[in-house]
């Protein structure tokens, strides 16, 4: 019974750990993709020079999410930030690039 | 901030913990090979004995052309690489007619510093050291530069929560304590880390950015059409040069090289390119060396290779072009003149025992929690003898790459890739030793020959070649002098290692409070 309970908590663990690592890895590059374009797009300087701006910058972005989603409180939490700054990141930069194109 | 692992350093030290032992075997490889190619200039001509002379751009460069006009005068191209502060040969490619890219490699030769073509030892230079470091070996480019860039990345996250985890970081500073088992092995890893932190730091970050538009190409993608139309921005490439079929010489190089020292403040040209020579279409691209300054970015300059005449020179880059480009000059280090080249050296040498120590690190700090020390789990020994093989095994695998160069045939059919061979199969072999053995006699079979591979480097200079250690002194030939010194000096502290390892108590008994009571690494 200890065992099969002592099992569950490993398990529950292991999941844990998957999925932040799940989300600083992959989320992490997408964050920093995203960063990376929104500096491309937005930043009211040369063109090249914004998308250098971006690319210099991205690699800080990743670091900071990986860190995070190791510091903070629960996968989810991590899931959630990464969603809330993303998601509306992501679409402004699709309203943006079919804004240009119309 | 409870994280992972309970409060916010504990859980930082467990993602410093896993992120570098993930990685750290390859990199490991990687900062040792860079640590090594700051002196690739040097290696090269350690490992090409027969080529002497005195580094002479314009000569070199009218030789060459001499030489292409005489032998490749129908060539589509023809680009000569000139030595750089360091170095003394040019090496010499052509691309005949109709032929791809790929041809280059088999259509060259090298000149010394005389600009006359030379028979020198098939090798493979400090140029294998140098690439192994970003692009691997035995597997595509691009794959090699990914899986680089992943290692990179843990190793910037794995600084980052590394720094986080300490509480006394000053006291890094001033603290090495032998002979306390773990509690060394701790020291010698905060020692390494912190001392040169900074540089740590920047060579990741800076390492990053040399491959940027690689790994992170999705800003050019969304403001530029293509990645085409970003690269003509950035690097102001014009149209390439069609053939007009009209004969006309190339002019004089001395005078494109004159007016190009005179654009660049002095600097001297690394690499000239000669689209369609003998043409009246013909175009010289001259690129700046790397020698001259911070910014590593090649700075071009394009002439009409009939008239000599200049292009107008392109607009000065922008902030963050700049930027780039002296983050990827910070890291490449061509810049440095000596003094401060071994600085960087030493630096990157710290990193490398940084890597080195913090794997030991793991199983040490593992090894007094086992429950039975005699018969680890297999994670432990998994770990154990991968940390034999790449950390006993590759200064062998260095040292053998050496050897290759001085004990295979002159005359031998695909010599470079077999000093290459050489390296990979001194690694290997490490591996299966460190399989086969008990983790001490591992340590000890490989540590000792990696002592007596370095040891007899200058042994086997001395027997195969005429510029060995004491003439090279007596010449005051520091380049030679200096390998063979360097060699003398990583066998002496190898070989205090293997004394070290062999002096240890073989049964280590412990209390498991000692070992708990470190919170950090």
């Amino acid at each position: 019974m200890a065992r099969r309970k002592a099992a569950g908590i490993q398990s529950t663990r292991v999941l844990e750990i998957t999925s932040r690592a799940v989300a600083a890895v992959f989320g992490g590059y997408a964050m920093a993709a995203l960063v990376a374009s929104a500096f491309a797009r937005w930043l009211p300087v040369a063109r090249v020079e914004a998308v250098i701006t971006g690319m210099l910058s991205s690699f800080a972005v990743y670091a900071t999410v990986v860190i995070l989603a190791f510091a903070m409180r629960s996968a989810t939490r991590v899931w959630l930030w990464l969603a809330a700054f993303g998601l509306p990141l992501a679409g402004a930069l699709a309203w943006s690039m079919h804004g240009s194109a119309a | 901030m409870n994280g992972v692992n309970g409060g916010l350093r504990q859980s930082m030290a467990w993602l410093h913990t896993w992120a570098g032992l993930l990685v750290g075997w390859l990199l490991l490889a990687i900062f040792a090979t860079g640590t090594s190619a700051y002196f690739q200039d040097e290696i090269t001509r350690w490992m090409q004995p027969e080529i002497t002379g005195q580094r002479q751009i314009t000569l070199a460069s009218e030789r060459a052309l001499d030489w292409l006009q005489k032998n490749q005068p129908g060539a589509d191209s023809w680009s000569i690489t000139l030595p750089g502060p360091r170095a003394i040969a040019s090496t010499v490619y052509w691309k005949p007619a109709g032929e791809t890219r790929r041809s280059l490699r088999d259509h060259t030769i090298t000149l010394d510093g005389n600009g006359e073509p030379v028979v020198s030892r098939a090798t493979i230079g400090g140029f294998f050291l140098y690439r192994m470091h970003f692009d691997l070996h035995y597997m595509p480019v691009l794959w090699a530069r990914w899986i680089v860039g992943f290692c990179a990345m843990f190793m910037l996250v794995a600084i980052i929560s590394g720094v986080i985890t300490h509480k006394k970081i000053f006291a890094d500073f001033f603290t090495l304590r032998f002979g306390k088992g773990q509690r060394s092995w701790l020291d010698a890893h905060n020692l390494s880390a912190v001392l040169a932190l900074p540089f740590h730091a920047m060579i990741t970050f800076t390492g990053l950015v040399t491959l940027q538009s690689l790994y992170m190409p999705w800003g050019m993608t969304v403001a530029y059409p293509t990645v085409a139309a970003y690269s003509a921005d950035a690097y102001g490439s014009e149209a390439p040069p069609v053939r007009s079929g009209n004969a006309a010489p190339v002019a004089p190089i001395a005078e494109m090289i004159r007016q190009a020292r005179a654009a660049w403040g002095g600097a001297e040209p690394g690499y000239i390119d000669i689209a369609f020579p003998g043409d009246a279409n013909g175009i010289v691209r001259m690129f700046r060396g790397g020698g001259d300054g911070m910014a590593a970015r090649a700075k071009t300059l394009q002439f009409d290779a009939a008239t000599g005449h200049m292009h107008p020179v392109p607009a000065a880059k922008g902030a963050a072009s700049e930027t780039e480009s002296v983050m990827v000059g910070l890291h490449a280090g061509r810049y440095a003149p000596y003094l401060l080249r071994w600085l960087y050296f030493l630096c990157s040498l710290a990193g490398t025992v940084m890597v080195a120590t913090g794997l030991i690190l793991w199983t040490a700090k593992r090894r007094v929690q086992l429950p039975d020390p005699e018969r680890p789990h297999i994670g432990f020994r998994l770990v154990e003898r991968l940390n034999i093989a790449s950390v006993a095994g590759l200064p062998l695998a260095f040292a053998c790459h050496f050897l290759a160069n001085r004990l295979l045939p002159l005359r031998m059919d695909g010599r470079p890739d077999w000093e290459v061979h050489a390296f990979f199969i001194a690694w290997g072999g490490s591996l299966v030793l460190a399989c086969l053995l008990s983790p001490r006699r591992g340590w000890l079979a490989l540590l000792a020959a990696s002592t007596a591979a370095f040891a007899a480097i200058p042994v086997v200079d001395a027997l195969t070649t005429d510029r060995w250690l004491v003439p090279s002194l007596l010449h005051g030939d520091w380049v030679f002098a200096g390998f063979d010194l360097t060699m003398i000096a990583l066998a002496g502290a190898l070989g205090f290692a293997t004394w070290k390892v062999y002096k240890r108590p073989t049964v280590v008994v412990r209390r498991k409070r000692a070992a708990t009571r470190e919170v950090s690494a």
